[in-house]
């Protein structure tokens, strides 16, 4: 294969029809990545690129020729024939035969991309919109939990009609804007990383383009997926299956860390889950509570309900003056522990934790003119 | 000079006078008419939401429309394209056509065909009037998955309706298309005799048949779960979200052969025509578009590599997708063949015919990479897979349905339109279609994913090439509606045989233009 690709190339090349090397220069083509899976990928679609490539030379090639040769204008006097069984039986058997050769190369790669088994670890990701959840499930950095969005630089300069240009994009975020987050995931170098995929409420696709492959989030499955990054480094994505009103905007950052730096990082992340655990066992000030609530409302919940939570008639209720945030605790509790089945509100319980979840909800309770009470981590502890 | 000619306006009634005879008519060169206007318009109203996306994608960053209205565009625009421009216009050459191509004086069954065109219009209205309602238009793609779609607001019940409303007037043009064609056809004209278009569309209007019922199901579902507390497709219920999708694309890929197969039969009259040449192969060809209907039916999953599927389950879907490329190319084959020494004049509908066989193949290329499952990983819903679509449907299914246009004109109207005008209007949209979605290749490859309102800076350079191209494009397509409108009223008269190399009834026994009612004596088929 690698042979008869090369000679493609060379004959391609020598007819000035395309120059390789042009490709990687202006990116035209595929990344060919950092794991073994995404150079496989690039490999077979640079072989069936180069097919495409010699068929239409033979193809295109006839036509032109044909076009040329055998126009009434230069006298060309129409033949009259109109069938070859034996003709047809070429063009049929050719690419058959083209076909089969390309399936080998392409299963091989799809049962290689396709075997989750052997992993040294796993990281559960969840869709939600819009944001990233990473769990992790085993190893060293097991009980970490992380919640990934749009950075907020971003996130302000993507609003309508804020008078932004290529340039001042450019020159403000190089070439990461809407691909950067405020918490990006961390892997190790050097290990086979399983992936479960699953969403909170719509289909979302996990896609980092440098891993080689995309998969479905899907609320109420879980998929399967892995991937080896032997280069430490940062990859960034994008969620590739629409969910909705922000989907351009729920970018993914990977940073592979060599052993020695993923170990410092699990370290920090320990001590941080270990204040928060703390944190949710003690009684929160109500000024505390609100002061986090909003920010844990503007990465969470502005997106639907807004800022100034007036939502948006017909899509996102307000959560100022509603009956729900300003009436009993428990059924506030309850739609955002639990959501509401079959509407854009997905269920929080598992993407806050119990301080964020009380900080939240007493953040809403008591803003835009809404007056209710105070909410405690315990009180959220309780009802798990 | 034919029978019929000579006795035009004897013994048949011509078209009654003024708004009504269009909206009580039952004869098919009306309804054809009828047709074809209308998804001329819808061709426009999809044309001017493809300018909004066009405009918000010219540079990074938002300028012109909020995310969730970007969506409702690229949802809308798409269902507009595909039920309210291609299909209707195949509908209207189908009228206009078929009756003329097998001898027969009308369709077989002509009230129906009067009202499955006027359901269109209350279905489009339907659809567009979500614009104006709480929640606005849907924004959840036109393949409207679950639970996304779900959380479309007061439109969602119009919507659906809409897609019930032109999927009974797909079935019932069908039926008449079916009906017609096995029982209408004159003394002789065996099945093998039949003009390649008559035979695509046969087999389109069975694929029509066997999947519309199928997506109004999967749509009724979609209802239910939000109306009714079903959960077909909620997980939390019992459901699965994937069930939809796999239901969605069984009928979503023979869709995408509804929206091509007619359009292999319309280059099969033209390449001829302008070869001054028999079609090459003409029974290869009708098994082939038979082999590709076939196959159409499973190779659906190819459009869920991602979600999940078990790998045997992948592996036989890309492998049946792979066979589907053998009969398309033996296809492609047989229309160079028909060129090759012939005695070619490059006419406009040549000219479009042409354009259709290198651009259509271009995107059987990228189609064949998209099979391939593995790469698939890595092109799925980015603009790569935006690129291939438009190039089999744009400068596809669109520029077959133009071909004809151009082909015909002289037949329905009696007039030659201006040559001059028609070959701009075509070099124009083929230097900018190109410019508009080669660029979106690159895009795809390069990492932009699709259906997103803003994107990373480094795919500004192509976005602004490609958006500068839409422009011209959807602007060239005003140059057709000039040629149309002035072949109308009037220009040149056209011969019967209107095209030197023209062969088939219409060409050869109808006068340019044919009498209201044709073949009411069955034609002699040499
Ligand atoms: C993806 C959009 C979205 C996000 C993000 C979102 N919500 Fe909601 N929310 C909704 C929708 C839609 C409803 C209405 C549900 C219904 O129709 O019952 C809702 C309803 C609510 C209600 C009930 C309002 C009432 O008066 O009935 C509360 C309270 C609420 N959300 C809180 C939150 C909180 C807290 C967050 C952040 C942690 C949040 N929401 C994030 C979409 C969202
Ligand atoms: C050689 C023949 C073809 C092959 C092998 C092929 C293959 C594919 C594949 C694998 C996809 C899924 C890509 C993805 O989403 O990852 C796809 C998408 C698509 N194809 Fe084709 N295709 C072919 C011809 C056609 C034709 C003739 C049409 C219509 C005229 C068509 C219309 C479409 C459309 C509309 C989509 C996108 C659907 C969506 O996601 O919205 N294709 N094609
Ligand atoms: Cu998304
Ligand atoms: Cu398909």
């Amino acid at each position: 294969m690698r042979a008869f690709k090369n000679w493609l190339v060379a004959v391609v090349g020598a007819t000035g029809l395309s120059a390789g090397s042009a490709f990687a220069d202006y990116a035209l083509n595929m990344r060919e990545g950092v794991t073994a899976t995404s150079q496989a990928n690039y490999e077979i679609h640079m072989i069936i690129f180069w097919v495409c490539v010699a068929i239409g030379i033979v193809v295109f090639g006839a036509m032109i020729y044909s076009m040329i040769a055998h126009r009434k204008s230069k006298g060309a006097v129409a033949a009259q024939f109109h069938e070859s069984t034996l003709m047809e039986i070429v063009w049929t058997v050719i690419p058959i035969v083209i076909l089969i050769s390309m399936a080998i190369p392409a299963t091989k790669t799809l049962l290689a991309m396709e075997d989750t088994s052997n992993a040294d670890m796993t990281i559960k990701v969840t869709g939600v919109q819009w944001k990233w959840k990473y769990d992790y499930v085993d190893g060293a950095a097991e009980g970490v939990s992380i919640i990934s969005s749009l950075h907020p630089d971003h996130n302000e300069a993507r609003l309508l009609k804020t008078g932004q240009t290529t340039e001042s994009l450019r020159a403000q975020f190089g070439d990461q804007y809407l691909l950067d987050v405020d918490n990006p995931l961390v892997i190790p170098t050097g290990q086979k990383i399983r992936f479960l995929l699953t969403a909170a409420d719509v289909i979302h696709a996990w896609w980092v383009p440098d891993l080689g492959w995309k998969k479905d989030a899907i609320p109420g499955f879980v998929n399967e997926a892995w991937t080896k990054v032997d280069k430490p480094g940062v990859y960034r994505g994008q969620c590739a299956e629409l969910c909705g009103k922000d989907h351009g905007f729920m970018p993914i950052v990977v940073v592979a860390k060599d052993p020695a730096d993923y170990a410092k990082w699990v370290e920090s992340q320990k001590g941080a889950a270990a204040d928060a655990a703390a944190a949710a066992d003690r009684v929160w000030m109500k000024d505390e509570l609100i002061a986090k609530g909003e920010k844990v409302y503007n990465t969470n919940c502005a997106a639907c309900h807004q800022a100034n939570g007036a939502g948006l008639p017909g899509a996102f209720p307000a959560i100022a003056g509603s009956a729900i945030a300003n009436g009993a605790a428990a059924a506030h509790v309850d739609t955002v522990m639990n959501g509401r089945a079959g509407t854009a509100m997905a269920a929080y319980k598992s993407i806050l934790n119990d301080v964020d979840m009380a900080a939240v909800l007493t953040f809403q309770r008591n803003s835009w003119g809404n007056s209710g009470s105070v909410i405690q981590p315990a009180d959220i502890k309780a009802v798990r | 000079m034919s029978h019929e000619a000579t006795h035009d306006g004897h013994d048949d009634h011509g078209p009654a006078k003024g708004l009504m005879r269009w909206v009580t008519t039952t004869n098919h060169k009306d309804i054809g008419t009828l047709y074809l206007l209308f998804a001329l318009v819808m061709f426009f109203i999809g044309g001017a939401m493809a300018m909004v996306i066009r405009a918000e994608l010219f540079q990074p960053g938002l300028q012109v429309v909020d995310p969730q209205f970007f969506n409702s565009m690229t949802t809308v625009h798409a269902l507009v394209m595909i039920f309210g421009a291609v299909m209707p216009a195949f509908t209207g050459l189908a009228n206009w056509l078929i009756p003329m191509q097998i001898g027969a004086p009308d369709m077989a069954l002509p009230r129906m065909n009067n009202f499955s065109f006027w359901i269109l219009p209350f279905a489009f209205s339907l659809l567009l009037s979500t614009f104006f309602m709480e929640g606005g238009g849907p924004a959840g793609g036109w393949t409207i998955y679950p639970p996304l779609s779900l959380q479309m607001g007061d439109g969602f019940p119009f919507m659906i309706f809409a897609i019930h409303l032109a999927g009974i007037s797909s079935i019932m043009g069908s039926i008449n298309v079916v009906v017609t064609i096995l029982n209408m056809r004159a003394p002789g004209m065996t099945l093998m005799k039949m003009p390649l278009f008559v035979w695509t569309w046969l087999i389109t209007a069975y694929l029509l048949i066997a999947t519309m019922p199928v997506l109004a199901g999967a749509v009724t579902m979609l209802l239910t779960d939000k109306f009714a507390a079903t959960s077909f497709f909620s997980a939390a219920g019992g459901g699965d979200p994937v069930m939809y999708q796999h239901i969605f694309w069984f009928f979503g890929h023979p869709e995408v052969y509804i929206l091509i197969l007619p359009a292999f039969g319309i280059v099969s009259a033209i390449v001829p025509t302008f070869a001054r040449k028999p079609l090459f192969g003409y029974s290869s060809m009708v098994y082939a578009t038979a082999s590709i209907a076939f196959l159409s039916f499973i190779v659906w999953a190819h459009h869920m590599f991602t979600v999940g599927m078990p790998v045997v389950g992948e592996l036989f879907f890309m492998y049946a997708t792979m066979m589907i490329a053998v009969p398309t190319g033996v296809k492609v084959f047989n229309w160079v063949s028909t060129m090759w020494k012939g005695s070619m004049t490059f006419e406009t509908p040549m000219l479009f015919a042409i354009g259709f066989i290198m651009m259509f193949t271009l995107g059987g290329f990228s189609g064949l990479m998209l099979a391939i499952a593995p790469a698939d990983f890595q092109y799925h819903d980015t603009y790569f897979v935006v690129a291939h679509f438009h190039y089999v449907l744009v400068t596809g299914a669109i520029y077959s349905i133009m071909a004809a246009a151009y082909y015909w004109l002289p037949k329905w109207t009696g007039n030659m339109y201006d040559e001059t005008l028609g070959k701009w209007h075509f070099w124009i949209s083929t230097i900018s279609v190109n410019v508009l979605f080669f660029p979106q290749h690159f895009l795809g490859l390069a990492g932009m994913p699709r259906r997103i309102p803003d994107y990373a800076v480094q795919f500004a350079d192509w976005n602004m090439i490609s958006s500068i191209g839409g422009f011209v494009f959807g602007l060239s397509q005003l140059m057709f509606v000039v040629v149309i409108y002035k072949a109308i009223k009037g220009g040149k008269k056209a011969t019967d045989q209107v095209w030197e190399g023209a062969t088939g009834l219409e060409f050869e026994q109808l006068s340019s233009p044919p009498p209201y009612h044709s073949f009411n004596e069955a034609p002699v088929i040499k």
